[in-house]
């Protein structure tokens, strides 16, 4: 089968790739492109886990087309972090406890990443929603959502 | 976030007070892996050449395999290997075989029969993911559907179909002899006949799956000093390095397994499947071979936690106490038995609750049927129970109008009490949880409640074993189960034996291993006495098929475990290097068959 090539930006890094037809995005990003911060959990679109930011809007990379990310900006969580210095919502995950096993962290961030960068000030009702495709077995939701709302927060130099 | 209230009034002895992190937000060690993404999973481990291994699956819960056909799929683009059970050394196994529990009744990969539906029957090892999964549906199986049963007690009914024939009966074999787990304490019959009430009830949970995010997988590769490494996301490492050394007959020594990074797992990565598997296509291919269940299979064939059926009679006082309690359970096992009979060995000692009932008598059942084997979850064995429990005393404080909370605390066991499996009761606080839930849900509780304390009014008379009836019900024998009157405990006593002890008052002793010492032979996984030449890395020779185990006739009076080690004759005097700290410690007498009567 012959491959198609791909040109995207990935975390500010231009990439080449040639990907098999029907090639989804999360095993390009994983096997090709060797960003391994973007899990698979169920490759169904179910979980979440596998969220990626594509033109800064969430997508399941799992169930996005490889073919279809040509020319535009996909945002992992592996740059997330700007060299050395956490991005809020990375700090305030760690302090908040937000995260167990860390399976789901890196989509769960992405998603919570989309959310913020759209609304600079969610409510609790909207960070629920915002993280309602990403299930999480461990953590019951209320840190995380605690932690997206203490971010939010220390991102408007709001006090907590 | 929550806060956390502590009661050190009740514990203020069991510890000195120098907590410095408990109550208090802590960062995790391993958090910044999570937060950046670079926590390294077992996936996450890249090799050069990976192959992926996927395994053909049965649609069938039980069917006769008559004969498999791989010629199409191994002709298949990118096909490595095709491989069945012949390929596996040892193809019979139960997961607690390390620690002597049980007999081998399970195949890593069905050759005979499958026995529930997604069962391997063979697997397709490939250079891409999807090329395997096709070739998977290319190899054609043909079945002969038996009939199969999904349900407890139809299992254990004389007419069901015999899903496991290393279990003819469909339950395990408990003591070699009985056909359930039996608890007895007091005599329930007689305080049934005295009670004023008597409630029956019956609870039912289905199975639950763990559904960890990250599904079990492992990714295995020859290393270059003819060692296998293997990533693997397992709950159980050394479980699964012991099981893979028997599976595939291979020193222990020669497997490396890298573990301790799970994606949640909830007691489903326990069952140490995929591990085996991935080092055998390692073996089978001489390269790194990724084995992972999809979703798919994750909820199909990944272990739940299993179904059980609880049926529970109380006799109660009107005054609502509690005078006897008696259990029928049944676990559904699935086709395999795995954690189960240990799970309801576990559970008989919970039995009956966090309550002091001078009477009580249960029957639990490990059965075998044509389901998803199941294997642990968070509190596997006491969850299902506790919550019949839970339940049933909800149904009782209505029927003596009671106030379910004021039930519980009357009825709460407290420091002191001899509970059911002959221990005491100590630290306990089911009272104290009782008043301070009832005060924050603003339920209202008599004073004379609120005034009761865990610490006041146990011990003395409640500290007595009391004398015990037993039936000789339940011993398997020519008994095919079914064939006696019910699965309930009996309700004429036929004598005052201990339980599990075939009628010999004093030979119920637990025999201990004696040879506890540490020498070379007893590390891991044992050889034969042949000196042991190295399989070969590049793709070996099929390996003649392990004969399945045969079945035992059913009509035999004791089965004989099939490649179970010969456990020490029960004759031999019981001779504990060490008395025991609490109870009896005479050589010969079981703690089981003393204490004196309960009035």
């Amino acid at each position: 089968m012959a491959k198609t090539p791909v040109t995207f930006t990935l975390n500010d890094a231009e990439t080449a790739l040639f990907v098999d037809p029907g090639a989804n995005l999360n095993e390009v990003l994983r096997r090709g492109a060797g960003d391994l911060t973007t899990k698979h959990g169920c490759g169904q679109g179910t979980c979440g886990a596998c969220t990626v930011l594509i033109d800064g809007v969430p997508h399941l990379s799992c169930l996005t087309l490889a073919e279809t990310v040509e020319r535009r900006r996909i945002d992992t969580a592996g740059g997330l972090a700007g060299g050395p210095n956490l991005h809020a919502l990375q700090t305030a995950f760690m302090e908040g406890f937000a995260a167990q096993c860390g399976f789901c962290t890196a989509g769960m961030l992405m998603a919570a990443k989309g959310l913020l960068d759209a609304n600079p000030n969610p409510t609790r009702d909207e960070v629920a929603e915002a993280i309602s495709g990403n299930l999480c077995r461990c953590t019951g939701y209320e840190p995380i959502i605690d932690a997206i709302l203490t971010a939010a927060a220390r991102m408007q130099g709001r006090a907590v | 976030m929550s806060s956390i209230e502590f009661r050190k009034d009740l514990f203020a002895d069991e510890r000195d007070d120098t907590l410095k992190e408990i109550g208090k937000p802590t960062i995790r060690q391993d958090i910044l892996g999570h937060v950046t993404g670079r926590t390294p999973f077992y996936d996450d481990h890249q090799f050069e050449g990976m192959l992926h291994m996927r395994a053909v699956r049965s649609p069938h819960h039980h069917a006769q395999i008559r004969s498999i056909d791989t010629s199409a799929a191994e002709n298949m683009p990118g096909v490595r290997r095709v491989a069945t059970a012949k390929d596996v050394p040892v193809n019979l196994n139960t997961l607690l075989s390390l620690i002597n529990f049980g007999r081998d009744d399970e195949p890593l990969c069905a050759h005979d029969k499958v026995r529930y539906m997604g069962e391997t029957v063979a697997w397709v090892i490939a250079d891409t993911e999807r090329q395997a999964r096709d070739a998977c549906a290319a190899v054609r199986v043909d079945y002969s559907v038996l009939p199969h049963v999904l349900d407890v007690e139809e299992a254990i009914a004389p007419s069901a179909p015999v899903v496991n024939e290393v279990y003819p009966n469909n339950t395990f074999d408990y003591h070699e002899k009985y056909d359930h787990q039996k608890l007895r304490f007091g005599d329930v019959n007689a305080a049934f006949a005295k009670a004023d009430h008597v409630i029956e009830a019956e609870y039912q949970m289905s199975p639950i799956e763990q559904a960890p995010i990250e599904t079990c997988g492992a990714i295995a590769a020859p290393e270059t000093n003819d060692r296998f490494v293997c990533h693997t996301n397992t709950q159980a490492l050394f479980f699964s390095l012991g099981t893979t050394a028997k599976l595939l007959d291979m020193a222990s020594s020669r497997l490396h397994f890298i573990g301790g990074t799970a994606g949640g797992g909830f007691g489903g990565k326990v069952d140490s499947i995929v591990e085996p598997t991935a080092v055998l296509g390692a073996v089978l291919t001489g390269r790194p071979v990724r084995f992972a269940w999809d979703r798919e299979e994750e909820m199909q064939v990944g272990a739940p936690r299993g179904g059980e059926r609880w049926r529970i009679k109380d006799g109660v006082m009107a005054d609502g106490r509690i005078v006897a309690r008696e259990f029928t359970g049944f676990f559904d096992s699935g086709a395999y038995m795995r954690l189960s009979p240990y799970a309801i060995v576990k559970c008989t000692g919970h039995l009956p609750g966090p309550y002091s009932i001078p009477n009580v008598a249960s029957n639990v059942y490990c059965v075998v049927t044509n389901r998803t084997p199941a294997t642990a979850m968070r509190g596997f064995g006491i969850t299902a129970a506790d919550f019949a429990i839970e339940c049933h005393m909800d149904r009782v404080a209505e029927a003596v109008g009671m106030n379910p909370v004021e039930l519980r605390i009357l009825n709460a066991y407290r420091d002191g009490d001899m509970k059911a499996h002959r221990r005491l009761a100590k630290n306990t606080a089911l009272i104290e949880c009782c008043q301070v839930a009832a005060g924050k849900a603003k339920w209202a509780i008599s004073t004379d409640a609120a005034a009761q304390s865990s610490k006041v009014g146990g011990g003395g008379e409640r500290a007595a074993i009391p004398e015990s009836v037993t039936d000789e019900e339940g011993r398997i024998g020519t008994r095919r189960a079914g064939q006696t009157q019910g699965a309930a405990p009996a309700t004429n006593s036929t004598g005052r034996v201990a339980a599990g002890t075939a009628g010999a008052a004093t030979s119920g002793a637990p025999v201990q291993n004696s040879d506890m010492e540490i020498d070379a032979e007893r590390i891991g996984h044992r050889m034969g006495s042949t000196p042991v030449s190295a399989p070969p890395v590049a793709p070996s020779p099929p390996v003649a098929p392990t004969p399945q185990a045969p079945a035992p006739n059913p009509a035999a009076s004791v089965p004989t475990p099939p490649a179970t080690p010969t456990p020490p004759p029960a004759s031999e005097p019981y001779q504990p290097e060490k008395p025991f700290s609490r109870g009896v410690n005479r050589p010969g007498a079981s703690r089981f068959t003393s204490g004196f009567r309960r009035r």
